[in-house]
């Protein structure tokens, strides 16, 4: 029989049959059709396919189905309501910190999982928690400028 | 230089280039849509169609659209990969037809609506297509005021256009808008190039930094990609693909998916294909078929390659001769003898080639990631022998190009197989398959003698340059006796390669720069002022003075230790100076770039915002290839596969990045490009200032900067 997994996606209870060859990434953008979480290169390299699982950003490229059970995932889709900008997607467009825009889901998910942790980075660890995420068309110091504008104080509150 | 040599250069290396034809757009667009149509000739690609012998069109190549609610739609075969010119063209239109900036609405890169383009390449979008743009605006802002001046009883030149109003001087109240005028007057009009575009001092819009106007949908993961429209009933499909270029397919088993449910088999001569509407369980089945080839493959691997290629037969260009080269060595007082290498590099942009195409009765529609909707559009007519009016391809954002997706196989293969299964089919190329599929920017060769005569002044330029194009080759200082020349031949790379980002001029200006400064070294001088010194280009002058201000450069005689270090060179129109500070760990070969500035002229700046984003962009992509990027391969087997083999920048690379651009108002030149041509000379000659050892070869890896560290 079919088993049915059970997990949270962007704040809705949802469900689905178990594949177990299916990763994350491609459960979202075929069964979910939430494609703003890219395929960049399926193994965990370049982060455009970065969400969050439990809080913590995750690349869902490499993780099975079978290990979402019972997990709570958010993706760009769910991080402001459908008529708001997060604070962070704020920064992002107010810094133009995007060119083609294809690594932007990705980035923003991985700067928002920094924020979760430690909310007012050093422009330095900011580099650092950034560093697994690629981008080909080099808006990296426009994106490190947006993600430094977001991590202060007056912020956080925001975020949370 | 002329645009048409512009391009000669880029055809020095096997691009793919798809047949062009001539397009009638009246024909094609129809009479279905409303509103003001300004059709407009195109008095540069004119020139190139002469020029070059291709049949571009040579009547109306693009238009606009002014509705009834005063909207105005924009049509460009142009496409968005990043480059902002959804913004930058948007300007250039509201500013020259005088209305609001936000009421221009972009339509890029789909055939059945748009103008026909050969490709959004060569940095033509701005310099070239913009001033047929701006010409078409000034064109229908006079229709518009003599339909005015009939409307309101009066003559032309009491009237006046702002924020799409047409208003009579000195007179309050007595207007009309562009929609009042437009509503129920449909006028076609073929421009005779008499109304004239504004001043370049008069524009307001043009000029302005504006921020990508793409960026909210982008934020919220709504921007639409190739890879992300979702079709009823569509199929991923996984293509069985040889284990290496030159493989001759001989047979295949594909009876182990003949019997999977929901996977769809497509067998069709050497085009084998499985479909599934997950692309895992697609990929997952691909890997089931058995297939036989026989291999011929050319024995050469990433370090043979340069060897093999001089060794080849190849034909010689003179791409420019003054003086006599054979003066210029007796006039020497030291002639310097140097080659210089540079490998095979990958586009890698983070969305790899993507195509989605289903049937519309018995019309293809494609969905494509690609830098060429009407070469595309062309290559599924001609390969599916189909009129062209039943191939559609619609663009959509595109996720980084930098040239690699001027060819689009993928929109072939997916085309090939929604006529084959009658379904929507989705091609996503894996990582692994972009690598093997890519058109690399081609290895090569250049060697080069150059002389000094005892003042420091150069006297000889004696420039071979194998199998890069000759873009980017100018020789930019003033020599009395040179001579250059570019070498190519046919199928002589062991797969695929093309236009990478400012093609050829990257390789060029590595060496140039990289010998310039080997000859200021030996003259004792700083290598600005050695360069000022033989130059005579104003242009060049200024962006090198304006460099030096915005880095703070204090001349020395290098190798200062300080890890300085400068590069210049111009590309499709614009001029670029770069200076950098790095430091070299010694004992492992890590360079660390510690700051880039650079100045760039790029005659009038329509959005320096957008300009400057695409220097910073230009300055981190070029890192990668002077650093760090280069294709590992045997014979056509590529052993590239993913990222984990092929390092790109990061942010941990970022340097402080300082930028300026000269505020000039002449034509716009490029903006895309040029600012990434210096990055490998530039970092070489800052490792030599560092520590005294001379780069020959790009990339330049630890490995290769221990090597050359051991023989200072
Ligand atoms: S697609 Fe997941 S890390 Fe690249
Ligand atoms: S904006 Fe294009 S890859 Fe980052």
């Amino acid at each position: 029989m079919e088993k049915i997994i059970q997990f949270e996606l962007n704040g809705n209870q949802v469900q689905m049959p178990l594949n177990q060859d299916q990763s994350l990434l491609w459960a979202l953008r075929t069964h979910f059709n939430l494609t703003g979480t890219k395929y960049g290169c399926g193994l965990g390299f370049c982060g455009a396919c970065t969400v969050l699982m439990d809080n913590e950003p995750v690349r869902s490229c490499t993780i099975y189905m079978a290990d979402v059970e019972g997990k709570k995932i958010t993706t760009i889709e769910g991080l402001a309501p459908a008529d708001q900008l997060h604070p962070i997607q704020q920064a992002f467009v107010d810094h133009d910190a995007m060119q083609c825009g294809y690594c932007t889901p990705g980035m923003i998910m991985n700067a928002y999982g920094l924020l979760l942790k430690n909310p007012s980075p050093s422009r330095k660890l900011i580099i650092e928690g950034m560093n697994n995420n690629y981008c080909r068309c080099g808006a990296h110091s426009q994106i490190v400028d947006a993600v430094e504008s977001v991590s202060n104080e007056a912020k956080l509150n925001q975020i949370k | 230089m002329k645009l048409s040599e512009l391009l000669q250069e880029d055809l020095d290396i096997e691009i793919e280039t798809n047949r062009l034809k001539r397009r009638d757009f009246i024909k094609l667009t129809g009479a279905s849509l409303g509103g003001l149509f300004v059709f407009f000739r195109t008095g540069s690609f004119d020139l190139l169609a002469a020029d070059q012998k291709r049949t571009l069109p040579t009547d109306y190549n693009a238009f606009l659209r002014i509705d009834e609610d005063g909207e105005v739609t924009c049509f460009t075969g142009k496409i968005e990969m990043g480059q902002g010119v959804i913004t930058s063209l948007a300007q250039m239109l509201a500013d020259e037809l005088d209305v609001a900036f936000e009421s221009v609405k972009m339509v890029m890169g789909d055939t059945d609506l748009c103008p026909y383009d050969a490709g959004t390449w060569g940095s033509l979008s701005v310099r070239v297509f913009g001033p047929s743009l701006l010409a078409a605006a000034a064109e229908a802002k006079s229709v518009l005021i003599s339909l005015a001046a009939e409307k309101l009883g009066t003559t032309t030149d009491q009237l006046y256009a702002q924020g799409g109003v047409i208003s009579v001087k000195g007179e309050k109240g007595l207007f009309v808008t562009y929609g009042q005028l437009t509503k129920g007057n449909r006028i076609e009009k073929l421009l005779d190039n008499q109304s004239k575009p504004k001043d370049f001092s008069e524009y307001k819009i043009m000029g302005k930094s504006i921020i990508r106007t793409d960026a909210t949908e982008k934020v919220r993961g709504k921007a639409l990609y190739a890879g992300d429209y979702r079709l009823p009933g569509m199929l991923y499909a996984k293509i069985l693909r040889p284990p290496s270029h030159g493989a001759s397919f001989v047979s295949a088993d594909t009876s182990a998916v003949r019997n999977i449910e929901e996977v769809m088999l497509v067998e069709d001569g050497e085009f084998i294909a499985v479909l599934h509407k997950d692309p895992e369980q697609a990929e997952k089945a691909i890997r089931l078929i058995k297939a036989a080839y026989t291999f011929q493959e050319k024995k050469v691997d990433e370090k043979t390659i340069f060897d093999f290629l001089l060794n080849s037969e190849t034909e010689e260009r003179v791409v420019n001769e003054k003086g006599d080269i054979k003066n210029g060595r007796i006039a020497s007082k030291e002639v310097f003898e140097s080659t210089f290498y540079n490998s095979y590099v990958a586009h890698s942009p983070i969305e790899t080639h993507t195509a989605v195409a289903y049937l519309e009765e018995d019309k293809i529609i494609a969905i494509v990631s690609t830098q060429s909707p009407f070469g595309v559009q062309d290559m599924i007519a001609r390969e599916l022998d189909l009129p062209l009016e039943k191939v559609r391809i619609i663009t959509p954002f595109v996720g980084g190009a930098f040239g690699g997706k001027a060819p689009a196989q993928q929109a072939l293969e997916a085309a090939r197989l929604a006529k084959l299964t009658g379904k929507p089919v989705m091609v996503h190329w894996t990582r692994e398959e972009e690598f093997f599929n890519d058109t690399f920017r081609p290895a090569a060769v250049i060697k080069l003698s150059s002389g000094m005569d005892d003042q420091a002044n150069i006297s000889l330029w004696d420039y071979k340059v194998y199998f890069a194009g000759s873009r980017g080759s100018d020789t930019v200082y003033d020599v009395a006796d040179q001579r250059t020349a570019s070498f190519s031949a046919k199928n002589v790379h062991p797969f695929s390669v093309g236009a990478w980002r400012a093609p050829g001029n990257n390789t060029n200006t590595f060496a140039r720069e990289s010998q310039i400064d080997i000859m200021a070294a030996k003259a004792g001088m700083d290598p600005l002022e050695f360069r000022l010194k033989n130059l005579k280009d104003e242009r060049m002058i200024g962006v090198l003075k304006a460099v030096a201000e915005l880095f703070g450069w204090k001349p020395a005689k290098f190798p200062s230790g300080r890890g300085y270090g400068i590069a210049c060179g111009l590309d499709a129109g614009s001029y670029v100076a770069h200076m950098a500070e790095v430091k070299v760990d010694q004992k492992t070969g890590f360079v660390e770039v510690v700051r880039v500035a650079c100045a760039q002229d790029m005659g009038f700046c329509v959005n320096p915002h957008g300009a400057k984003m695409q220097m910073d962009g230009c300055i981190m992509m070029g890192l990668g290839y002077a650093l760090s990027e280069e294709v590992e391969f045997t014979g056509g087997d590529i052993k590239t596969a993913n990222f984990g083999t092929y390092q790109i920048p990061q942010f941990s690379w970022l340097p402080i990045i300082e930028t300026v651009i000269l505020d000039k108002k002449e034509a716009m030149q490029a903006g895309g490009e040029p600012a990434i041509i210096c990055m490998g000379g530039l970092i070489a000659n800052a490792i030599f200032d560092a520590t005294g050892a001379r780069l020959f070869q790009l990339p330049m890896t630890p490995k290769r900067i221990l090597e050359a560290l051991s023989k200072v």
